[in-house]
């Protein structure tokens, strides 16, 4: 990296960041992506269709692209997945001995008499079963939905329910603690297999996974699956009703390995380290699909960030491309600068060669440290669990302009729209630096092909032959695109899609709470975390205890990573005519930024 | 304030500021060397949360590199009276 951009007065007082010109190394293997104009000028669906295997049969299996094809490239022996345990052992599992697991659950599901296209659900931490249970899914033809193992009973509940899970993967601790206590109001949860139990430990109702492997063959179960057919169910969060299931088709491994290429810069040679947990979308597409798919070796570890064992691990594997989260990235800014490089300077990270960065827009002065710390800048990039693979980029042969996103990736139509709120009508807004709604143009084979059981709330995301992200962006004159914030009322946290509704229904349950409004504040490192405004009924005092209470009942039902940081209390919350709560006034009026449109307000805050 | 606290005393702090963080632990109990994170489903901002509030109520910097030294709560206590002990004979 050769320059070291600071930020420079623009002609108001407004700071701008110098765009960042990058020097190549003639010791890295050429960038994929080496002219963007010639890739997005020759680009065909049809030719990066082409560049996957197929079934033998004709037809498209993720799982087969991602393991078994690798079985006859010569990459059979090559480790396909270093696991690190929490105390640093580590696993090494083959692309041959990934094929067999994989092969062994694909038989155990079909035993089991689940039907193809049935759910089957995962809510583990990132241990090897995790990894064999979503392959071996997807090569049996039937689909794969990993929760987070942080949500509490309440999200984990209503996702398997939205999603109709018929097999659940899980540990003994995590079904006792947020399973067992409502696992009779769910009827079709067939199955539940547990990864650390067995014999006389197991709960009631539920299997050894270790034992009922065992006795399945480890090799075949492959489903001839058709491109169309539904491979994966992410949930992602609304800002009114329940979590909605984006599904998403076999076809959509066409992305995962073209911005596996383009986007992340994966050669097969490459040591890659996605540090998502797969209960996420990230941690599905690029910490298990991408980087199988294209043959390189990925890393995964079991434990929980940590600035100085995330150093460690690059280290020691020698990490060549690492993909992480400004939240991560912000933490690692605390222990050391340019100044005090510290520990990052007595780590040898010379192996790296790109860092990438996705869950929320990551902060010019996060580009610039990596840059003088590290080395390397951040490349940020774009995407949405409906999207089902990045869509928008900053990539390794374009220079970086810290903050932006970059630029959209071959085969990648972006837009800034308006949309008239009477007639709904989209407008293509083509003035640089116009604040608007990111949309896409549909037809990318890894767009999510609906909302489970939700076709009206599917149908409300196009308009006008565009796919409305309900991001805010702007364009700038040299095409690329900056993040302005949410259309609607959803909160990001920690690179996580939080539904204010699903935070307000647990609190709504709790007897003092008459209203319940929850949205996002800005906090540094976590960018934002959720705070909820409380009403209470009457009879109950605002008070230290019942605002405990309170946190208490919805980290029991929504776990930590969802429930509010904080609680205040209000005698009344502002609504609209219909009754609405304006979670928007009242995140103005938190933030002390302006209230905007209040026409609508009846009933107003006290 | 910190000086002659004991271990227990330290360690009833330490429950404090937890249970403050995460109130869903005030009626559990916590053996005194499980590991929080893992057990009592802490995540990275309750655990950041928890540190400051130590760090505000006694005063004791806690560098950022020394936070997966507090993963219990015996381990803290025993960490937080060493680093209380440094800053008494500096």
């Amino acid at each position: 990296m050769g320059t070291h951009p600071r930020p420079r007065l623009a002609g108001s007082a407004e700071l701008a960041w110098e765009t960042m010109h990058k020097t190549d190394h003639s010791d890295w293997p050429p960038p994929n992506l080496a002219d963007y104009a010639a890739a997005c000028g020759g680009f065909s669906w049809e030719a990066a269709r082409a560049a996957l295997a197929g079934l033998p049969g004709g037809g498209l299996n993720i799982a087969f692209e991602a393991v078994d094809r690798h079985l006859t490239d010569g990459l059979a022996d090559k480790v396909a997945i270093r696991w690190l345990a929490k105390d640093l052992t580590h696993r090494d599992i083959t692309y041959r001995e990934l094929a067999a697991l994989t092969s062994r659950f694909a038989h155990l599901l079909e035993r089991l008499g689940v039907a193809r296209g049935e759910r089957v659900f995962s809510l583990l931490g990132r241990v090897p079963e995790l990894y064999t249970a979503a392959l071996g899914t997807l090569k049996a033809g039937r689909v794969f939905s990993p929760l987070f193992s942080a949500f509490g009973p309440e999200p984990v509940r209503s996702r398997m329910e939205i999603g109709d899970a018929r097999v659940l993967v899980t540990s003994a601790s995590l079904y006792r603690r947020k399973v067992a206590p409502w696992r009779d109001s769910l009827p079709g949860l067939a199955h539940v297999l547990l990864t650390d139990a067995a014999g006389d430990d197991l709960p009631a109702g539920t299997l050894s996974l270790a034992e009922a492997l065992a006795e399945c063959p480890d090799s075949g179960g492959l489903a001839d699956t058709k491109p169309e057919d539904m491979a994966l169910l992410h949930f992602t969060s609304g800002t009114t009703g329940l979590p909605k299931g984006a599904v998403h088709v076999h076809e959509a491994v066409v992305v995962h390995r073209l911005t596996g290429l383009l986007a992340l810069d994966l050669h097969q040679d490459d040591i890659y380290w996605c540090t998502a947990d797969p209960g996420w979308v990230t941690g599905t597409s690029y910490g298990i699909i991408a980087p199988l798919v294209l043959g390189a070796t990925m890393v995964v570890d079991e434990a929980e960030m940590d600035p100085a064992r995330w150093l460690m691990i690059l280290e020691c594997q020698q990490v060549t491309v690492w993909y992480t989260a400004p939240t991560a990235i912000r933490m690692l800014m605390k222990i050391a600068d340019q100044e005090h490089p510290g520990i990052v300077q007595d780590t040898d990270l010379s192996h790296l060669r790109f860092l990438a960065s996705v869950g929320e827009p990551l902060n010019p002065e996060a580009v610039v440290w990596s840059c003088d710390v590290i080395g390397l800048a951040f490349h940020d990039n774009w995407w949405q669990t409906e999207t089902g693979g990045i869509m928008i980029a900053n990539c390794r042969s374009l220079p970086i302009k810290p903050g932006s996103m970059g630029r959209p990736l071959p085969g990648i139509e972006a837009a800034i729209v308006e949309r008239d709120p009477a007639t709904g009508e989209v407008t293509v807004i083509d003035k640089p630096d116009t604040p608007g709604q990111l949309a896409l143009r549909p037809g990318w084979p890894s767009m999510f092909r609906g909302y489970i059981n939700e076709p009206e709330r599917y149908a409300k995301c196009f308009a006008g032959g565009w796919y409305l992200s309900g991001d805010l962006a702007r364009r700038d004159a040299d095409g690329y695109f900056w993040f302005l914030g949410r259309a609607d009322d959803m909160i990001k946290s920690a690179g996580h899609l939080i539904g204010p509704f699903e935070v307000e229904s647990a609190l709504m349950e709790h007897d003092a709470v008459a209203e319940a409004a929850a949205i996002g504040i800005p906090e540094p490192t976590a960018g934002e975390i959720v705070k909820a405004l409380v009403a209470l009924r009457p009879g109950f005092a605002a008070d230290e205890s019942l605002r405990r209470s309170l946190l208490a009942h919805a980290r029991k039902r929504l776990g930590p990573a969802v429930a509010p940081r904080e609680i205040d209390f209000r005698a009344n919350l502002p609504k609209t005519r219909s009754g609405k709560i304006m979670r928007r006034l009242l995140r103005a009026r938190e933030l002390g930024l302006p209230e905007g449109d209040i026409s609508t307000l009846e009933s107003d805050e006290r | 304030m910190t000086s002659h606290m004991t271990r227990d005393e330290m360690t009833a702090i330490v429950r404090e500021e937890l249970t403050n963080v995460a109130p869903d632990l005030a009626d559990e109990t916590i053996p005194i060397d499980a590991d929080l994170r893992e057990e009592f489903d802490l995540d990275s901002m309750d655990f950041l949360n928890w540190i400051t509030a130590l760090h505000k109520r006694l005063g004791v910097d806690i560098p950022e590199l020394d936070y997966p030294q507090l993963t219990s709560l015996g381990a803290a206590a025993d960490y937080l009276l060493r680093a209380t002990d440094r800053t008494k004979s500096s």
